[in-house]
């Protein structure tokens, strides 16, 4: 079961979110949360769990090898990014520019495009007890989340078996880093806040989810500030709201120390429940025929 | 004509808020540009008239023509984004996953792969209730190219700034450090920081600030609920220090920061404490932006 948390609007509360519930769902059984916010990952700071594997993530691009290359152009043709050019005599490759395609590479007449590895970012394991954390950076300057957070889920799949609780920490907005973080996912759970931004955005995600034909719900953090304009989006749209979680400063203090927020304040630890419980439910009841759809639709 | 962009690193430090203040006090000596198109919000407070809506086409995108398909399946054996899926035994191209690289069209032996330019998004050349203009957009749902995007509104943005005689774009930046928040930083003059002093926005603060600093723009930055964790909150002003960055303002934890937004109001009309601390920072973001060369 995959689990993607996710938001339009950023700072809603997915990271929040994702590091209670994985830890919640760990104390009974075992869980896999990974951050693919990956440009900046947050739930780190939140989980206290030993480092047991870390590796360097590499995307591939081409290197210009001069000695057979006859200078035809075509690399530059075949790429539609700019991320070739042939300049008087030579060939330049601009690696953030590159999507990894191989178009160039593969497409040369005299093998002048080798693929070669430059690493994009680094990948690190932890454990503690049934919880395992997954978390990639991106190297500052890379523009590209898209290839890591990809990579990161391969990780993940070929880590944890079917049985494992998957959390994915999404990053926010709705443009191809979040998409490629829900692809996968068996449910969505949407974190808003209950004002016109969150709304706004909320929106937007919801939207996103549905042109995926994800089954999703949401959750209400900060619920008190602002107004009932989710509230009533959501019982219009027939849209779950499976849990809420108050706005305390208590909680925003607990949350600036970097500190996990079910085990002190109930309201959370009830949250946490009732989204845990949800979870299970559709597990039972979707799980099957979730699976044999995968295969036969488009994301 | 100078280019101020506020950024955050970390989502929901209230930028938008922040910089919809900015607008307001700036008014009619501005061009606003949002360029935080992924979810765009700055609208939400300025009441602008989506005036000269234009369609943004940007990339390809691989369409397959099933007739001439003889399914000998190169182009999925090509495709490094698992964007050809086979669905009813055809193979089709998947729209969120293609990065229209055209590969797949360009090894096709019937040619039956055509690519098209999608629509990615709407820009938008709005007046804005500050007696101004407002360049915006919205990003089509799963779109790539947002870098494009921001690209687009903050050029169209300086255009009207410069033919208007303006002394500035100010431009709602997008958060993280990935693509559109490299296209939004490149060219300005002066950066605002928005943070917050939480173990998390401290960590974001760190990061984008890296990218900054590679840009070599000159930032100042605002701590937004200043007074929700002291101990961080200094961390924060030591690292500022470090960086040299201008510590512009501490705004203190205040329910009216939200409360103006829900009302569709900018803080500084909402609140006078909170207005009077954001206005002191506009006139420091005006002076640090004075010193700054034009850029090209």
């Amino acid at each position: 079961m995959k689990i993607a948390i996710a938001s339009g609007k950023g700072g809603t509360g997915k990271t929040t979110l994702s590091t209670n519930l994985a830890s919640y769902i760990a104390e009974s059984r075992e869980c896999a949360l990974s951050d693919l916010d990956v440009e900046e990952p947050n739930s780190g700071l939140f989980i206290k769990a030993e480092l047991i594997h870390e590796e360097d993530k590499f995307k591939k691009i081409p290197e210009w090898e001069k000695s057979r290359c006859e200078l035809c152009g075509n690399c530059q043709t075949v790429c539609n990014f700019n991320a070739v050019l042939k300049l008087g005599k030579m060939i330049m490759v601009f690696p953030e520019l590159c999507h990894g395609c191989y178009a160039c590479s593969e497409l040369c007449p005299t093998g002048s495009l080798p693929m070669k590895q430059k690493k994009m970012g680094e990948l690190k394991a932890y454990k503690s007890g049934n919880l395992n954390f997954i978390e990639s950076r991106l190297i500052i300057g890379e523009e590209q989340a898209v290839p890591l957070i990809k990579q990161t889920i391969d990780y993940v799949d070929e880590h944890f078996s079917d049985e494992v609780i998957k959390i994915f920490d999404s990053p926010p907005g709705t443009s191809c880093p979040v998409i490629e973080a829900t692809r996968d996912a068996d449910f969505v759970i949407l974190v808003t806040e209950p004002t016109p931004f969150g709304l706004h955005d909320l929106k937007l995600a919801v939207e996103t989810v549905k042109q995926m034909g994800k089954p999703f719900a949401v959750v209400i953090n900060r619920h008190g500030i602002g107004n009932d304009c989710v509230e009533l989006y959501c019982k219009e749209d027939n849209i779950d709201i499976i849990a809420s979680i108050p706005n305390d400063r208590l909680i925003a203090e607990t949350y600036s120390r970097g500190d996990l927020l079910y085990p002190t304040i109930p309201s959370v630890k009830d949250a946490v429940r009732s989204i845990s419980t949800y979870i299970d439910n559709f597990d039972l009841l979707d799980n099957g025929s979730l699976k044999s759809k995968k295969t036969g639709q488009i994301k | 004509m100078k280019e101020i962009v506020v950024i955050s690193g970390k989502g929901g430090t209230g930028k938008t808020s922040i910089t919809a203040s900015l607008a307001y006090l700036g008014g009619e000596d501005l061009i606003v540009a949002d360029c935080d198109v992924d979810a765009a919000d700055m609208h939400l407070l300025m009441a602008p008239d989506f005036g000269k809506p234009e369609d943004f086409f940007s990339g390809e995108l691989a369409y397959i023509d099933q007739d001439a398909c003889i399914k000998c399946g190169k182009c999925q054996a090509v495709c490094r984004f698992d964007a050809i899926p086979i669905i009813d035994s055809q193979y089709v191209v998947d729209p969120l996953g293609c990065e229209g690289c055209g590969y797949c069209a360009r090894i096709c032996p019937t040619e039956a792969i055509t690519n098209s330019q999608p629509n990615v998004g709407k820009c938008f050349i709005s007046s804005i209730r500050t007696g101004t203009t407002m360049v915006h957009a919205r990003l089509s749902i799963g779109a790539d190219n947002s870098g494009k995007l921001v690209a687009k509104v903050k050029n169209e943005a300086k255009a009207l700034a410069e033919i208007q005689n303006k002394i500035a774009v100010l431009v709602d930046g997008s958060p993280g450090v990935g693509c559109p928040v490299v296209s939004s930083l490149s060219g300005a003059s002066f950066t605002v920081l928005v943070t917050e002093p939480t173990v998390s926005g401290l960590h974001d603060l760190r990061r984008v600030y890296e990218l900054v600093k590679k840009f070599g723009i000159k930032a100042g930055c605002i701590i937004n609920k200043g007074d929700i964790n002291p101990e961080v909150s200094r961390e924060i002003k030591d690292f500022l220090k470090e960086e040299n960055i201008v510590l512009l303002s501490e705004i203190p934890y205040n329910v009216k920061f939200t409360e103006a937004m829900t009302n569709g109001k900018t803080i500084v009309e909402y609140d006078k404490d909170l207005g009077k601390i954001i206005s002191e920072s506009w006139e420091k973001i005006l002076r640090a932006t004075r010193s700054v060369g034009d850029p090209e």
